[in-house]
């Protein structure tokens, strides 16, 4: 699911822009689980200029193929199903990218991934970029961007949210945001945005960490 | 991928006597067998490290002719000829694999049809019952008279799966990696129901005779019965419908009659029929008893207990409409693994054929495992 999402985003053919941030908030030599992995050039950057150890989750078949031919480890197979193997930080990243808002709860999966890595970075797709708005508003029509390709009957985001839902959310399941990387992801390159994200960025990248411990060392 | 392209050639079976008394291989059960011969091929070249072997592991009734031809005029190639050759998913030009019959079965290696040294006559139900565990250690033996530290690979489909994990779990050490297809660390209950069902056609077939049939009639209408019903369950539903549908044998009206009508019906007769020219009944008996035996989460009941000695990493591969064996009993030894912090891969392959698919699914198979075998490496290599 996620890997024919992620192919609608442009690739540079090396990697994606909005990858490299990601790659930079890893320390080196961490444990890294992606969930929704796609074909694998998110581990396979992180494995190479991190030295992190990496393995994936991910539901499309070819997607699965394509991150063994990467040597990458992956598990083929639902994203709900895959977490229950996991103890509590017993990763030090979960990473999700552009793959909640297909879920049908992204909640859980959220909550799960925070368990489970001491850290997680998600991002999302931010549906208050204003391009977004303005469609809604001026034309009066669901809005299409280049990373909600899709039309009303076909598109498979279900659960779109917008940076300030997201910290929102955040907020409320006590989830720190130890680092926000706002971005506009153009053709050629990808600027970060500093002033009223929400509003200018169309993407998003959080870092966060619980803020209480996990009471009961070992659920599993 | 044609099939002539990158054969192996003509090539022959070889053989290893081993564990000649009183050196004899102590097994499972508590008893010892020896002299044990088993039946071997080999293909490409060991290179001068020793480190290129890869060790493929056949299934129920197969042999260790997994590619190539004896001669010439040889009608087929060996059972997995697609996967192993030059260029092909085993690189022959690259690694040196084998493959040989498991301890227990009738197609060179001993078995219930060898002749007992101690009597003279084949053993019949004397034959001791062998596991998965004996065969693996049998082939060890193999292994090390080979002269092989550590093998590049262990791979095999579902019995050869299972004896796979057996590998991963008794020498840990001895591979780099493993492959496990259509496989299981356990076989479920309706599984041990249909080879139960195999068992007692051979059973009451009279000629069976408690395993003494030897010289005389064999019990061909029970082994072929038994097949009958392996075939079913190495079918799909939807395999059957593409296959044969509900048409009639070389007839559009049916004869109201119980002569073989329907095109499934005489499929199941010819592949019953086939199958007693080439394989013994009590070599089955034996052989689909260790398939039901094999429990890898015993003696604790626990699969992650079972699984903790393994350090190889892992590709394990389903297939979507194998109900024998089916995705679910991979995620189990997927997960175990995972939790044992051991690499692991798992894919499943969408497929119609069901079980059978491990043999003809070739080209997801050989694109994964080419891939695979290429890059993976345990990770032991980082600093963690």
């Amino acid at each position: 699911m996620s890997g024919e999402i992620r192919t609608v985003l442009r690739s540079n053919g090396d990697l994606r822009h909005e990858f490299q941030y990601i790659v930079n908030t890893v320390k080196p030599g961490s444990t890294v689980l992606d969930l929704g992995c796609g074909s694998g050039e998110l581990m396979k950057a992180l494995q190479k200029q991190k030295r992190a150890r990496v393995q994936g989750i991910e539901l499309s078949d070819t997607a699965v193929q394509s991150c063994v031919e990467k040597g990458l480890f992956v598990y083929h197979g639902d994203l709900n199903e895959g977490l229950a193997d996991f103890n509590d930080n017993s990763v030090d990243y979960v990473i999700l990218t552009s793959t909640l808002q297909v879920l049908e709860r992204p909640d859980l999966l959220i909550l799960e991934a925070a368990r489970v890595g001491r850290q997680c970075v998600v991002s999302v797709p931010n549906f208050g970029y204003w391009r977004v708005r303005f469609q809604l508003m001026f034309q009066g029509v669901m809005p299409k961007t280049e990373h909600l390709p899709y039309e009303w009957y076909d598109t498979p985001n279900i659960h779109l949210t917008t940076l300030t839902d997201f910290r929102r959310f955040c907020k409320k399941y006590g989830l720190h945001i130890e680092q926000e990387i706002d971005l506009v992801i153009g053709e050629q390159s990808c600027k970060r945005i500093w002033l009223l994200p929400n509003f200018f960025a169309d993407y998003g990248i959080f870092v966060l960490r619980r803020e209480t411990p996990l009471t009961g060392s070992d659920k599993i | 991928m044609s099939s002539e392209q990158g054969s192996v050639g003509i090539v022959e079976t070889q053989y290893y006597t081993f564990a000649e008394p009183p050196c004899q291989l102590e097994l499972e059960c508590g008893r010892k067998l020896g002299p044990i011969t088993l039946a071997y091929e080999t293909y490409g070249k060991l290179n001068a490290g020793k480190s290129n072997a890869i060790l493929v592991i056949h299934a129920l009734t197969g042999d260790a002719h997994a590619a190539g031809r004896h001669s010439p005029s040889d009608r087929k190639p060996g059972w997995w000829d697609k996967m192993i050759g030059p260029g092909k998913a085993f690189d022959t030009d690259r690694y040196f694999v084998i493959c040989s019959n498991s301890v227990g079965g009738c197609q060179g290696s001993t078995g219930p049809s060898s002749i007992n040294p101690e009597t003279g006559r084949p053993y019949g139900l004397e034959f001791p019952m062998v596991t998965i565990g004996d065969m693996v250690n049998a082939q060890k033996a193999l292994i090390d008279h080979l002269g092989i530290e550590q093998l590049a690979c262990v791979v095999g489909g579902s019995m050869g799966g299972m004896q796979v994990l057996q590998w991963a779990t008794t020498y840990p050490d001895k591979m780099r990696l493993f492959i496990p297809i259509a496989s299981t660390a356990r076989l479920s209950p309706q599984a041990i129901a249909f080879d139960a069902v195999g068992r007692h056609a051979i059973m009451a077939d009279p000629n069976w005779n408690k395993g003494n049939y030897y010289g005389a009639n064999s019990p061909s209408s029970g082994l072929s019965i038994a097949r009958m019903v392996g075939h079913i369950t190495y079918l799909s539903d939807t395999s059957m419908h593409t296959k044969f549908g509900r048409d009639l044998k070389d007839k559009v009206t049916p004869d109201y009659d119980f002569v073989t009508e329907f095109q499934v019906e005489s499929y199941l007769n010819y592949q019953g029929d086939e199958f007693v020219k080439r394989f013994d009944a009590n070599s089955y008996l034996y052989l689909s008893k260790a398939m039901d035996y094999f429990d890898l989460s015993q003696p604790e009941g626990e699969l992650r207990k079972g699984l903790s000695a393994v350090q190889a990493a892992a590709l394990v591969i389903s297939f979507s409409s194998d109900w024998l064996f089916p995705s679910y009993m991979s995620k189990e030894i997927v997960s175990a693994l995972r939790r044992n912090n051991v690499d692991v891969s798992y894919a499943e392959i969408q497929s119609d054929y069901g079980h059978d698919a491990f043999l003809l699914e070739f080209d997801t198979l050989s694109r994964l495992i080419t891939n695979f075998l290429e890059y993976a490496g345990p990770r032991n290599s980082d600093e963690r």
